[in-house]
């Protein structure tokens, strides 16, 4: 059995138990699993287990995980949480194993997911439109272009997600 | 070069090839403009002015533009008077609006309304303001400005006001990098170039230089372009007089300028020019205002298909 599914299950305490089915979506930065539940607008109708683990210890210092049963997210679908959580990983499983495992990739345009920082943009008014950025990496840094008013979001992302 | 249907939104979106043609359409319908010629050129086309902020020269020019190329001009009328009052949205006003113009152009007060009306247009909407967003036909007819009163590569120009929050004077300058211009900014501390466009233009090619002399700065252009220093953006109003009179225009402060500067300005003015000025070879702003029809002439004509 791969250890993405089972890592923090072997450690002293169990946690978290392992999944049979579903995608256990693991390194996000440590605080953000909730921002990422948010993003992909989980658990919402969906009637499965959505186990989350906060400031989980791992090599590299502390991270969230979040194991999401019965469903397997299109990969598409979760590189929008690259915004928050660039290192996180996306994981398949079947049958408790881990059938593909990617890095989540920033995407080229986000939509519906930020909200502009510019209150005078026409995305922050009663139009039926809603919010669109090109996405860019600079300097390790991931910087989000609004698409109609042209201002920069490059810092403190998780403050500007979009709440309904 | 093909603009039929282009919706004429950004200054980003324009190659150095594709300003220099709109520059040429309008050196081309010039003598339209002054009525020299006359034209029939977009007859049975219908242009739908929509302004939903105060402008004189910005709307009068396009409607001219329209009028002189033989279109007819529709237009809003006072944003109170409309269905906006009612609480329309800007996109709804838009999918009407395009099934009776064959362009629109639109001022609006927020920041990339121009960008969302062409989601929602099958014709081309023509940005004529967006909020402190973009205004690319002024960036145009700026270059257009200097093309005919100086000249554009290499031009040596200085800016002054403030470039702070002035986005029109940021467009141009980006535009310039096209043509390998000298830039000198002149601004008081509070209202300087933001660091990242100066940095962007260097990265562009451009010479940038930075001065708070006026004096220092007019010695050595070819152009000179004013822009209005706005007095609420100073909390002292002593302040605001200190700064404004001492980048002021004066025919004393010319004396040592280049016999050929020319003197831009977007207009309208405050004090920012001496009228004193107004009557000497430098003068070039209400020139500059004229040039507005011919370079709104060309963005119709070639958006509509009247020419290529």
């Amino acid at each position: 059995m791969n250890s993405e599914n089972t890592d923090f299950e072997l450690e002293p305490g169990l946690r978290v138990r392992p999944i049979e089915n579903g995608t256990v979506i693991d390194h996000i930065n440590a605080g953000q699993a909730l921002n990422v539940l948010h993003i992909l607008k989980l658990p919402g109708q969906f009637e499965s287990v959505v186990s989350v683990l906060i400031n989980s210890p791992s090599k590299y210092g502390k991270k969230d995980v979040v194991k999401i049963e019965n469903r397997e997210l299109k990969v598409k679908e979760l590189d929008k949480i690259s915004l928050i959580a660039p290192s996180a990983t996306i994981n398949i499983i079947r049958d408790f194993k881990v059938l593909k495992k990617n890095r989540v990739k920033i995407p080229e345009y986000v939509e519906g997911v930020v909200q502009c920082v510019n209150p005078n943009c026409i995305s922050n008014s009663s139009e039926p439109i809603t919010s669109k950025f090109r996405v860019y990496e600079e300097d390790n840094i991931i910087n989000l272009r609004c698409i109609y008013c042209e201002r920069i979001i490059s810092e403190d992302i998780a403050d500007h997600l979009l709440r309904e | 070069m093909y603009f039929k249907d282009m919706h004429i939104l950004s200054m980003k979106d324009f190659s150095k090839e594709m300003i220099d043609h709109i520059l040429e359409t309008a050196e081309k319908l010039e003598p339209i403009a002054v009525m020299k010629e006359r034209s029939d050129m977009l007859a049975g086309k219908v242009l739908a002015v929509l302004f939903f902020e105060p402008s004189t020269r910005t709307r009068m020019s396009f409607e001219t533009a329209m009028l002189r190329l033989g279109g007819a001009v529709l237009s809003m009328g006072s944003v109170d008077a409309s269905s906006i009052a009612k609480g329309e949205t800007l996109a709804d006003t838009i999918r009407v609006v395009q099934s009776y113009a064959d362009t629109i152009v639109l001022r609006h007060p927020k920041e990339g309304a121009a960008r969302m009306a062409s989601e929602f247009s099958q014709v081309p909407v023509i940005n004529a303001g967006d909020g402190a967003g973009h205004h690319p036909t002024q960036t145009l007819l700026d270059l257009y400005t200097i093309k005919r009163e100086s000249k554009l590569e290499g031009v040596r120009i200085a800016l002054a006001g403030d470039l702070k929050y002035g986005r029109t004077v940021h467009s141009l300058c980006y535009a310039l990098a096209h043509y390998g211009a000298d830039i000198t900014l002149v601004s008081p501390d509070g209202l300087r170039m933001p660091y990242e466009i100066i940095k962007d233009l260097e990265a562009r090619g451009m010479k940038v230089r930075q001065t708070d002399s006026i004096d220092e700065a007019i010695t050595e252009v070819d152009v000179l372009y004013v822009t209005r220093i706005q007095k609420e953006r100073f909390p002292d109003p002593a302040e605001y007089l200190r700064v404004a009179s001492s980048l002021q225009i004066t025919p004393e402060l010319l004396e040592n300028a280049k016999s050929h500067l020319k003197i831009m300005h977007p207009l309208p003015r405050v004090n920012e020019i001496d009228p004193l000025v107004d009557n000497t070879s430098h003068a070039c702003y209400f020139k500059q205002a004229f040039y507005g029809v011919p370079v709104r002439m060309a963005l119709l004509a070639l958006v509509m298909g009247g020419m290529e």
